[in-house]
């Protein structure tokens, strides 16, 4: 009988005092809230509820958030004639629209895309005040930044999606809609009108980043798990001091597909592969009706889509054989 | 050993957890379903059915068998009745064959006195019913003799639509601009209200009246690699999309029943069905355009729709769920009246706007 580490992943929850966090520097507000500990929390995470730390960024980025989601929502309510009963059957196709073509780049009436830019521009602001937020706790914890930096990856396909592609196209029209299944129709027409997104190479890589990263974080969650009876949860001294955890660990990825990432190493792998994913991503939507019309063809054309054996008799488009009827 | 309390709260969590399940995939079809192979085998090229909706819509979509047949010599319908203006040519036996048919598929209780006002001769034109008879019976000789490219020699009859109501059970109206609109907030654009089927999803609303009844341009894919010119919007490919998902609806089909959907747009290795869904969408535009819009003095308030318009027709009147209305039953061969070419007068209205067009 082998004697292990006493595992840490425990049902057992020690509750004492809680505790403030580490003293902040000059310049810093001072931490909000009394902490409480939760014991559902304890057993997925960490018991103690708060401190918050909200400071200038954080509450800037929530009344920016706020305003945004009260102007969309307000929206959706008055799309349903302010009834509250179809505004919960109907929230799931409620939506708020970007201008129609007609408008192009210009400022349309409030009514007619007006609330959906200054929803926008809120939303936007909002989400670079809490980039900013996450860059300087990062910083005033001593940390490295680069939690900031993946938001930004999320926020780069945010910005191509509803500010920079639109601008390079013209139109505030070909922006996504603020709404549930609104938003998910908008995509799969942005796949139709496009020839097909599948053939666009940079949503093939951004595919494979998004589905590269869960595979990723399945083999290290189940690789921690499997070694933490050797002390394996503790990565960050394993990556210092090698013990035999990260032996076993290291030797069972060899011993099954030859090669194996290490204690440090597969935290950059997961960061990349999570981080290449929207930046991938924005890259194909930024590509699309600017400089691809259709990927379908674009495909054929370099050779990436293949053609099939015909199954079926060949078709003509009829409105080349009959003249007069389009 | 566990508490009774702390037994119960677990019990209680997985209630709430199945309720939970439950309620998510309360709009889901249950596995599981049949799939038919389509096209080239890997490509996804395939029709997904449900046999359980499958049956009942077998039942629902059932032909009536015909009457029995009738000498087509004899005096005519024109020599012997007055008013006659479509079926004259017709012997008496045929005629009176054919009114007791078309009153068993359109108005099975009220039978004759629907379209003929009780009390007066069969000649007067007093209700409205009957003039727009006279009208649907040029509409269908017209479908069944110039529309081939869209009914084959198969055709339609009254029942095709009608189904033993008066009103086919599926039309469609315009739709009023939200009031929303014309407010500080909450105009809809058009769309992303739960109507329909559920199908559409929040795709624009008035997207038949756009195709079926105007003859907007339903193509928004460009046809070269890169920009050349082509500026539909993603708005405009939403139009398109909720017409073709109403088609897909009506027929009861997938998207691969007409597409290849490597690439929607081209026709190089579409199936054949999609030049026979071609001509039927410029059939329904023809039908709305030049037999049922015209007919709007003609029907009373209390048959319109909330912008005042005649009930329209769409894929979905025909066909009503199935790929081939009535599962192409052989109907119309059976009915000589219906099958003829409009008399000249008739014709004439229709082709003269669909040259315009």
């Amino acid at each position: 009988m082998n004697t292990y580490y006493q595992n840490l992943f425990t049902q057992v929850q020690p509750t004492g005092p809680v505790t403030m966090g580490v003293p902040l520097g000059r310049g810093n507000d001072p931490r909000t809230g009394q902490p409480l500990l939760l014991h559902i929390l304890g057993r997925i995470g960490n018991a103690q509820i708060g401190p918050i730390y909200l400071g200038g960024w954080g509450i800037a980025s929530l009344l920016c958030g706020l305003l945004a989601f009260w102007i969309i929502g307000f929206n959706m309510l008055a799309s349903v004639n302010l009834d509250p009963i179809q505004f919960v059957r109907q929230l799931f196709w409620l939506a708020l629209e970007p201008p129609a073509p007609q408008y192009g780049l210009s400022l349309p009436p409030l009514n007619q895309g007006g609330w959906w830019l200054i929803a926008g521009f809120f939303l936007t602001l909002s989400l670079l005040l809490w980039w900013v937020r996450m860059y300087t706790r990062a910083r005033a914890l001593g940390m490295g930044t680069h939690i900031a930096w993946a938001f930004a990856a999320a926020i780069w396909l945010y910005l191509v999606l509803g500010f920079i592609r639109p601008v390079l196209m013209g139109c505030w029209c070909e922006a996504v809609p603020f709404g549930i299944f609104p938003h998910l129709d908008w995509t799969a027409a942005f796949s139709l009108r496009y020839g097909n997104l599948f053939y666009n190479p940079f949503h093939a890589l951004s595919i494979v980043f998004l589905y590269g990263s869960t595979l990723l974080f399945a083999m290290h969650g189940a690789t921690i798990l499997a070694v933490t009876r050797y002390g394996g949860e503790r990565e960050i001294e394993q990556i210092v001091d090698r013990g035999t955890a990260s032996e076993r660990a290291a030797l069972f990825w060899r011993w099954t597909m030859g090669f194996n990432a290490t204690m440090e190493s597969i935290h950059r792998w997961a960061w990349w592969f999570a981080v290449l994913c929207p930046l991938a991503g924005g890259i194909g939507i930024l590509l699309t009706g600017t400089v691809v019309d259709n990927w379908y063809l674009w495909a054929v054309k370099h050779g990436v889509a293949p053609s099939y054996p015909a199954v079926f008799p060949p078709s003509v488009d009829p409105a080349t054989m009959i003249q007069g009827v389009k | 050993m566990m508490s009774s309390a702390r037994r119960m709260s677990r019990g209680l969590a997985t209630v709430s957890a199945v309720l939970a399940a439950a309620l998510l995939l309360a709009g889901c079809e249950r596995p599981p379903v049949d799939v038919v192979q389509r096209g080239f085998r890997g490509t996804g090229m395939e029709l997904v059915y449900n046999p359980r909706t499958l049956v009942p819509q077998t039942y629902q979509n059932v032909a009536p068998d015909a009457l029995p047949a009738v000498p087509a010599e004899g005096p005519k319908a024109k020599d012997v009745y007055k008013n006659v203006q479509v079926l004259g040519d017709l012997s008496v036996a045929e005629f009176n064959r054919t009114m007791v048919a078309i009153s068993s598929w359109i108005a099975p209780t009220q039978q004759c006195t629907f379209c003929h006002a009780a009390g007066e001769g069969f000649e007067s034109d007093t209700l409205y019913q009957k003039v727009v008879a006279r009208r649907m019976l040029q509409m269908t000789q017209a479908i069944n003799s110039q529309w081939n490219a869209h009914v084959g020699s198969t055709g339609v009859t009254c029942y095709t639509c009608h189904r033993g109501q008066a009103n086919p059970p599926q039309v469609w109206f315009r739709q009023p601009q939200s009031p929303q609109a014309a407010r500080i907030m909450g105009d809809d654009a058009g769309q992303n209200k739960a109507v329909g089927t559920g199908l559409t999803g929040s795709l624009p609303y008035n997207a038949l009246a756009e195709y079926l009844l105007e003859g907007q341009n339903i193509r928004v894919n460009g046809t070269t690699a890169l920009p050349t010119g082509n500026r539909q919007s993603i708005k405009q490919a939403e139009f398109t999309y909720s017409l073709m998902v109403h088609m897909s609806d009506g027929l009861g089909v997938n998207c691969t029943y007409c597409h290849n959907t490597q690439n929607f747009g081209k026709w190089e290795g579409s199936p054949p069905q999609r030049t026979t869904a071609w001509h039927g969408i410029r059939m329904a535009r023809e039908i709305n355009s030049t037999y049922i819009e015209p007919l709007h003095p003609v029907f009373p308030a209390s048959e319109k729709g909330a912008l005042g318009d005649v009930a329209k027709v769409s894929c979905g009147t025909c066909h009503q769920g199935a790929y081939k209305p009535l599962y192409g039953a052989q109907m119309a061969r059976d009915y000589p009246g219906l099958v003829r070419a409009p008399a000249a007068s008739a014709a004439a209205a229709p082709r003269a706007r669909q040259a315009a067009r």
